[in-house]
Formats: structure tokens, C-alpha cells, sequence
């Protein structure tokens, strides 16, 4: 298999039973393919709640097997791995995630998370040499080992756990990080740090970025390419500047409208559907927005439209056909 | 680094409990006392508590015979001290045994899942169908010329590990979920690193409450079963004690004292237990907040 | 200015008392330190901040809500109605439901299911709420109920729903129609968005808008989200660690912060279509039981002088409605 994309995701979906004997299938995520090239970039998955976002992002990471469909991070079958590459991909693959006091053990001290992951996946067995390690990866995120040393999650604000849980993931310097939702239980005046923290680290040590969000505004200011999720479906995807500003789908439209900017009140004051119960919006045969859109057609109803090419970004909207 | 840790931590909660919860402390001395009671008075008592006619029979109490004599010709109190020793023998046993099980199933089923657990599952709810008590007249009838204390301790947990085994599971199913495991994961922590380090803290607390509680649940079903004359009559549990109090008809025949101090230290040990287990649980809801 | 409700050095906040060993441990968590602000009427008042900073204290505080742990220190709240002033801060909680809470002053909490009772009807919701209130028929009520749903622009069958049957967007919707039920004066809402996604949001909050422009009460919004602060609001509050810092018209505000921490929220704000590198705060906020010397923000500001460290500053007028509590801000004038 050539080694031509970081990441690759083929046509992954992941479906689970509901109700009685869970035998009513309800597809968190359909049919989504994606890749990344091997070059450093930042590449965003953004959506709402429910979307399906972070299942993808948990299959991505090998941590939950799809339904159907593969993902193959540089040629390898991440649900796949011999036990050999098990460790491999760990060290080229890390995470970081959304609640900073879930992110580690309420029960444990924090820093026995870096000496693990020191320990295990960079095969250190000096004490030196590991809090050499430490230090180093603590410093980047602005703190140091003496700060952190023997506490415990609940002792620390959200902000700097955040950063202790980067550092974690910088330890055994990863080729790809997945954040999901990294800043959204963060302070505002915090999260741009971390944001610029991202931005340097992609330049400095040529680390990938999967950043899953729900905030448009966060996700312009360091995607290079985006992907628009809705109910487990992309809906449109392409280069960040282009999908954001040009917003093609319906759904992107509807998304960016709905954005409380100061300044720009008339034009969030327009109106728009919100979605409704929400169980009956995943299970519908074709377009899953078309509930609620304002160029719903009969064919929307009853086709899933592919993904189509506008531009330099593919929508999935029988508009572009 | 861990494991030396691990047990001291514990030991410091326990104190600070013993501290801060007035039930702890209360159930904590008189189980203290009542241990003393079964285990070290005992060893100085001046007559063989099993041997009938040892002492002259149905002796209100007195100064010399603290608690009486029953109609078998025995010191009540030096009767009471050995069945307390005996029952709680029993007790420790059982929850020994069914909790650990318990534990050990539950935490198998919870972070294996698949096959594995399933087949524990349908063991589990087979044992939780079948009517405890029933199955354990049938086993104790059965092998009622072999029975000694400790068989006696591991008959009565056939029926208390399911229940734990359960719980434990859905602890770990929920647990396993939650944001540090996948840390742990990512940290390159194995299975059995994730079981000890991650998982056990968390349920340590419920797992000392649960053998508080098997421990009453014991010394309750063997009073149940003795009345029946289904235990060892050869020795003496607190069950065993009533047992022949009830036979020779202790209370009509105006030996109160002879019925009253089984009765009285049963309801004892019981609210101690209790409180012990409450304490433990109430400190648990405390730390969570 | 028509001022509806005055908040006059209003303090308080969660006493702990820790049982450890034989003595008792009280802590004290200093939320809300005196804190004064006018409402106006007909009017949207924003309080923003991030998180600890004790907003949502001050909004409880403001209703009258004091649950243990929380207490009041001192200061007051007054309500100013034509019928004469009524002192929040001082009637008993049973004076406040019968004369006060949902009818004058309702209370939205952060989450929807702290007021709608999952084992009731959404349509039994509102028939208590007329016919405990308003004293009205049972048969009345329901009637009331369905127009005002139908008003709203909710679907009918909202109404014979349990809570749980609804999306966050709906309940937090019906939550909003039950507090404007009465016609009070004020509505206080604490981070009413939050769970939500951004359209449901965005249709709740001009749910609210709109109420109030029809009703002309007063509507206060709480969140840590400026964004929403900068659609909403006519005038904001900005909090830090218990202390209000700066009050003025939000959009004033938004185009010249005049405390620092202001500052630093508003140029951090990332924007759609703005790809310029911004930077944020250092450091991280006080722990409100042992707050900062003097000013609370001074571990952190850029501006920090050396009185900071010893004086706590007190709010000055600017100008005619813009206040801000900073020294750099007294000195120059």
C-alpha cells in the first residue's frame, strides 16, 4: 500500500441498535471518506452535537471499530494492527480531548499520566532521562514539572490541564494529533492560547492536527481544510477559507448565518429552521437536512445526494449537481 | 512506586472516616468489642462451651453465671462469647469469598464484554434466579454431616456473589467510558494497568461496603437457616444458640435470659455492621462531590 | 433612567464547612463582592465573564435565591415597582414566592431541567403555573396554555409531551414561555443557551428578543459567550473573580474596552473571515477563597502598577453610563 496519505478514511460508517432488542439501526456515522496528505496541516471536522463527530474521531484513533468501511493511517489498517505496530501508532497518533476534569483520573495524580506514557511508548527506563523528557514537553505548553508535580486534576483550572493533557500527547511526538472539542470547555481568554499553541506546533515539529469542533469562528482561525458534518453525514468539504466564506451547502449556510457576531446583528437575525426531535432526522433515506431546508425538492426527500464538486470544495446538495 | 502507595492511601481514608463519621466510629468499636468478645475471650474461658452440663442448669443470672445457664447445663455467657466468635468466622468467610468472586466476575464481564460476557451474565442471572434460601436448605440438608464452620462460610456465598458480580460490571461498563481510560490507552497503559490503576480506585469504596454488607447478610441467613436446625449443632453460632432456645421453649418456660442474648447481640452486630457500612457510604458520596 | 431594580455593594457567597477530626473547617468562597448596578426598564442587560467568575451567584443573588451554601454578606438588592420598593435581599424565601418570584421577577436556570418536573406534562406545567398564580380554572388554563404556545410558534404537541420527549432546544423554549407567562418585570436568564447548538440557539435567543420587545420588561442575560453579548445585549456588565469591572452600552464596549481584562477578552474573540494571530491571557483565574491583594486581575494584567497590588479600585463613571473600576483608567483623567 503506498504511504501517499496520512490519513484515510473509506467510505466509514458506524451504526447502533436502539429500542427493544436493538434491532432499529441508528447510523451515528454514513458513509464518510476523507484524507489527509502527508504534510502537515490542520484539518477540521466541524458540526454540532450529535453529528457523529467524535465517533469519528474515536474510530480514527482505533478506539472504536466501525461498522463498515476502513481506516488506514499511512497504509495501515488501524483496527487491524499487529500487536508490534499497536505501539507504533501510538506514538505517531495522539489525542486530546474535550472535559479537562474527565481528560484523567480524579483519583490519580496528574503527572503519573506523563511518566506512563514516557515510560511505555518512548521505552525509557532512566528517571532522568524521562523527566528530561517531561520538562521538555511541559515547557512547550508553558508550564514545568515542578508546577505540576504530585497534584491532582481537581487542583488545576481547566486551561492548564489542557495544556498538561498537550504535553502528554507531545511526549512520544506524535506525526497526528486528534482534539476533539480541545477548547470548548476552556476559558475564552485561555482558548486562543491554545489555538496559537496548535499553529506553533504544526510549524515548529510539522505535526498534523484533526481539530473537531462546533465553533466556526475557532475553526477558521487555523483550519487549512474543513469538513461539515451533519447527522453523521459530510455535507460539504474543501479548503477552510473557501468552504467558510463561500458556503455552498445549505447547512453551511444555515451555520454561519446562526453565529452570534458582535457587529453583525441584522444578519443573525435572519431566519432559519432549527432542527426538530431528533431521532427521525438520522434514520431518513435521503438527504438528512432535508427536513428543514429552505430548497428541500421531492428528490431531496427521497435520494441521498454523493458529494459533489463546486469550486474547489465537494457539496453534497442536489443543487450542485 | 505504586503499590506501596496504593495501600497506604487507603489506610489514611480509612482513619480520616473513623474521624469524621460518627456511625463509623460507633459501628467500628462495638464490631472492635464484639470481636474481642468471639476471639480472645474465649481462649480464657474457664468452662468447654460445648460441653452440655458443665454448669448447674437454668440459672437466672448472677453473679457468678454473668448471663445464666441454659437447660443443657451451659454458661450462657461463655455460649455467647464462642458464638459470636464462630458466627462472625462464618461471616468473614462468606464475604471473603462472594465478594471477591463477585468483584473479580463483575470486572471480567465489564471490560471484556463479548462472549465472556455473556456466558458470566447467564451464570450470574441463573444463580440470581434460583431462590437463595431455598438453595441453600437443599445444599446445607445435603451435606449437613460434613458441615463445619468455614464450609458453612462458603456454602452461604453460592448465593451472595451474584449480586456483586452484577453491580461491579455496570460499574465498569459506565467507568469504562469515561474520558481517562482512553488517556490511560493512549498513555500505552495494558488491560490489566487500566483494571488496577484506573478502575479499582474507583470502585475500592463500593467494594468495601458491599463486604460490610455481606457480612450481615451472612450472620442473617445462618441465624435463618439454624432456626431450622439447619446448621451445625454440633458447635455454637449465634443462630445454633437460638436454635436451642427455641427448642427447649426458653421463653415460655421463663429463662429469658437464655433467648434475650442471642437475640440482643444479633440486633447488635447487625446496626454496627450497618452503620459501618453507611459511614463507608456516605464518606464515598461525600469525596465523589 | 427608569430603574427598575439596584443592586448597592451587594456581597456573598458558598460557606464550606468541612468536618475533619473534632474541629470544623469553614471556608469561605468570595463569589460575588460588592457588586453594584442599576437595571433599567425595557431594556437588555448582558453580565458576562468566564467561568468562576460569579455571575451566575449574582443572578441568584438578584432573585433572591439564597440556597445554602450560599449566603449573603452584605449590600442589597431593592426592586423599585410603582407601587413602592420591595427589598429582595431582606424577604423571607415563603414572601418571595407569593409576592415576587415568576409573577415580578422570574429566574431562568443554566439547565431546563432544574424547572420543568420530568414525571409532569409540558400542558400541566403551564395549568399549574395559571391556576397557582393567576387563579385561574383548570379549564381556563389549558385554554390560556394553548394560546400561548400557539403565540410562541411552538407545535401543539409540545403540550402533551413529558420533558424528556423534547429536544434541549424545545424544553429550553418551553422554560422560556412559562417564565414570560406572567408578564414580570424582570427576566433574569442564566446562560440559557448553553447546551444548545448554534441554530437552536439562535432561534431561543430571538425567541427571547422579541419577547421583550413586545412586553418592554427588563431581560438580563447571562453568559460567558460575548458573541451572544454583542447580538443581544443593549448594555453589559463585564465580571472578573467577583468584581463587576467595567459597565457600559455593549457596543461602546465592544469598540473601546477600557479595562484590561475587557480588552483581553474582546481582541482574543476570534472572527469569521479574520485569520489575523491573536493572543489571550496568561495565567489562570484566582481561587475565590484566598482572592489577589488589591485588584483581583493584577496577577495577570499587562498595565499592572504598583498600587494595584494594594488598593482594590472603585468604580468611576467615565462618561454618563460607562463605568469602569481600574486605576490606569482613574489616572487619566
Amino acid at each position: 500500500m503506498s504511504e501517499e496519505n496520512l490519513l484515510q478514511v473509506e467510505d466509514v460508517s458506524k451504526i447502533y441498535g436502539y429500542g427493544f432488542l436493538g434491532r432499529v439501526k441508528f447510523p451515528a456515522v454514513d458513509h464518510v471518506t476523507l484524507s489527509m496528505e502527508n504534510k502537515p496541516k490542520i484539518f477540521t471536522i466541524a458540526g454540532e452535537s450529535g453529528c457523529g463527530k467524535t465517533t469519528l474521531a474515536r474510530m480514527m484513533l482505533g478506539m472504536v471499530k466501525p461498522t463498515a468501511g476502513t481506516i488506514l493511517y499511512r497504509g495501515k489498517n488501524v483496527h487491524n494492527l499487529k500487536s508490534r505496530d499497536r505501539t507504533w501508532f501510538l506514538r505517531e497518533v495522539q489525542a486530546i480531548f474535550q472535559d479537562p476534569f474527565d481528560t484523567f483520573n480524579p483519583l490519580k495524580r496528574v503527572d503519573t499520566y506523563l511518566y506512563e506514557t514516557a515510560s511505555n511508548l518512548l521505552k525509557l527506563k532512566n528517571d532522568e532521562e524521562i523527566r528530561g523528557k517531561i520538562e521538555e514537553a511541559l515547557r512547550f505548553t508553558g508550564l514545568s514539572l515542578e508546577e505540576i508535580a504530585g497534584k491532582y486534576p481537581n487542583e488545576f483550572s481547566g486551561g492548564q490541564i489542557q495544556r498538561i493533557s498537550i504535553a502528554r500527547a507531545l511526549l512520544p511526538k506524535p506525526r497526528l494529533i486528534v482534539a476533539d472539542e480541545p477548547v470548548s470547555m476552556v476559558d475564552a481568554s485561555i482558548r486562543i492560547n491554545i489555538l496559537n499553541m496548535f499553529k506553533a506546533l504544526l510549524t515548529k515539529t510539522e505535526t498534523s492536527f484533526i481539530y473537531i469542533t462546533h465553533d466556526l469562528a475557532t475553526a477558521y482561525y487555523i483550519s487549512d481544510e474543513i469538513a461539515i458534518m451533519y447527522r453523521g453525514m459530510i455535507v460539504e468539504i474543501g479548503p477552510a477559507e473557501k468552504v467558510l466564506l463561500k458556503r455552498h451547502h445549505p447547512y453551511t449556510q444555515a451555520l454561519v448565518k446562526s453565529l452570534p457576531e458582535p457587529g453583525k446583528k441584522e444578519e443573525w437575525k435572519t431566519r432559519i429552521n432549527a432542527p426538530g426531535m431528533e431521532i427521525k432526522e438520522f434514520l431518513s433515506p435521503g438527504c438528512k437536512y432535508a427536513d428543514i431546508c429552505p430548497h428541500k425538492t421531492e428528490r431531496c426527500v427521497k435520494e441521498k445526494p454523493p458529494l459533489f464538486e463546486a469550486g474547489d470544495v465537494k457539496v453534497a446538495c442536489w443543487l450542485y449537481e | 512506586m505504586s503499590k506501596l502507595k496504593y495501600g497506604r492511601r487507603i489506610i489514611s481514608n480509612l482513619m480520616d472516616i473513623y474521624k469524621t463519621s460518627f456511625k463509623f466510629r460507633f459501628g467500628f468499636t462495638v464490631i472492635f468489642l464484639m470481636c474481642i468478645l468471639g476471639f480472645i475471650l474465649p481462649l480464657f474461658s474457664p468452662v468447654n462451651p460445648r460441653a452440655w452440663y458443665s454448669v448447674p442448669k437454668e440459672q437466672p443470672p448472677s453473679s457468678r453465671y454473668l448471663l445464666g445457664t441454659t437447660t443443657m447445663g451451659r454458661d450462657v455467657f461463655w455460649e455467647l462469647c464462642s458464638s459470636i466468635g464462630k458466627s462472625l468466622t462464618i461471616a468473614v468467610i462468606t464475604a471473603m469469598i462472594a465478594s471477591h468472586v463477585g468483584l473479580l466476575i463483575g470486572l471480567l464481564a465489564g471490560i471484556r464484554g463479548g462472549l465472556l460476557d455473556r456466558f458470566l451474565m447467564f451464570l450470574t442471572d441463573t444463580f440470581i434466579i434460583i431462590p437463595g434460601f431455598i438453595l441453600l436448605v437443599v445444599v446445607v440438608t445435603v451435606m449437613k454431616n460434613f458441615i463445619t464452620i468455614p464450609l458453612m462460610g462458603a456454602i452461604i456465598s453460592i448465593v451472595s456473589w451474584p449480586w456483586p458480580a452484577r453491580q461491579v460490571r455496570s460499574m465498569v461498563l459506565s467507568l469504562r467510558e469515561r474520558t481517562f481510560v482512553y488517556t490511560a490507552r493512549l498513555s500505552g497503559m495494558n488491560t490489566s494497568k487500566i483494571l488496577i490503576f484506573e478502575l479499582m480506585p474507583h470502585l475500592l469504596g463500593w467494594h468495601l461496603v458491599n463486604f460490610a454488607n455481606t457480612i450481615l447478610f451472612s450472620i442473617g441467613t445462618e441465624g435463618s437457616l439454624a432456626i431450622f436446625g439447619l446448621s451445625l449443632l454440633s458447635d455454637n453460632t449465634l443462630g445454633v444458640m437460638l436454635y436451642w432456645a427455641i427448642n427447649y421453649y426458653a421463653l415460655y418456660r421463663g429463662l429469658w435470659w437464655w433467648i434475650s442474648a442471642p437475640i440482643a447481640t444479633l440486633v447488635l452486630i447487625f446496626i454496627s455492621f450497618y452503620l459501618v457500612s453507611i459511614g463507608l457510604s456516605e464518606y464515598l458520596h461525600r469525596m465523589v462531590r | 433612567m427608569d430603574v427598575v431594580l439596584k443592586a448597592d455593594d451587594l456581597s456573598g457567597g458558598y460557606l464550606l464547612v468541612r468536618k475533619g477530626s473534632s474541629e470544623k473547617n469553614e471556608v469561605y468562597v468570595d463569589a460575588v463582592s460588592d457588586v453594584s448596578l442599576q437595571l433599567e426598564r425595557n431594556e437588555i442587560f448582558g453580565i458576562a465573564g468566564e467561568s468562576g467568575c460569579g455571575k451566575s451567584t449574582l443572578l441568584k443573588m438578584i432573585y433572591g435565591l439564597l440556597e445554602p451554601p450560599l449566603i449573603l454578606r452584605g449590600g442589597s438588592v431593592t426592586f423599585i415597582t410603582v407601587d413602592g420598593e420591595i427589598p429582595i435581599t431582606s424577604l423571607s424565601e415563603n414572601d418571595l414566592r407569593r409576592r415576587v418570584w415568576w409573577k415580578k421577577i422570574s429566574y431562568i436556570p443554566q439547565s431546563s431541567m432544574n424547572v420543568l418536573n420530568p414525571t409532569v406534562r409540558i400542558r400541566d406545567h403551564f395549568i399549574e403555573m395559571f391556576t397557582f398564580h393567576a387563579r385561574m380554572m383548570k379549564n381556563e388554563a389549558y385554554a390560556e396554555a394553548r394560546k400561548y404556545i400557539d403565540q410562541m410558534g411552538l407545535p401543539r404537541d409540545v403540550l402533551s409531551a413529558f420533558p424528556h420527549q423534547l429536544s434541549g432546544g424545545m424544553r429550553q423554549r418551553v422554560v422560556i414561555a412559562l417564565s414570560l407567562l406572567l408578564n414580570p418585570n424582570i427576566v433574569l436568564a442564566d446562560e440559557p443557551t448553553s447546551a444548545l447548538d448554534v441554530i437552536s440557539q439562535k432561534v431561543v435567543l430571538t425567541m427571547l428578543e422579541e419577547a421583550q420587545k413586545e412586553l418592554k420588561n427588563t431581560l438580563v442575560i447571562v453568559s460567558h459567550d460575548l458573541g451572544i453579548h454583542g447580538v443581544m445585549t443593549h448594555r453589559m456588565g463585564i465580571m472578573y473573580a467577583g468584581k463587576i469591572v467595567e459597565i457600559g452600552k455593549t457596543e461602546e464596549i465592544f469598540e473601546d474596552p477600557l479595562h484590561p481584562y475587557s480588552e483581553a477578552l474582546i481582541k482574543s474573540l476570534p472572527k469569521l473571515g479574520d485569520k489575523k494571530q491573536r493572543t489571550g491571557l496568561g495565567g489562570h483565574p484566582p481561587d475565590l477563597k484566598k482572592p489577589p491583594s488589591g485588584c483581583r486581575f493584577h496577577p495577570r494584567c499587562p498595565y499592572a502598577m504598583p498600587i494595584c497590588s494594594r488598593t482594590p479600585p472603585k468604580m468611576k463613571m467615565i462618561k454618563p453610563g460607562r463605568y469602569v473600576a481600574c486605576w490606569k483608567n482613574s489616572m487619566e483623567e
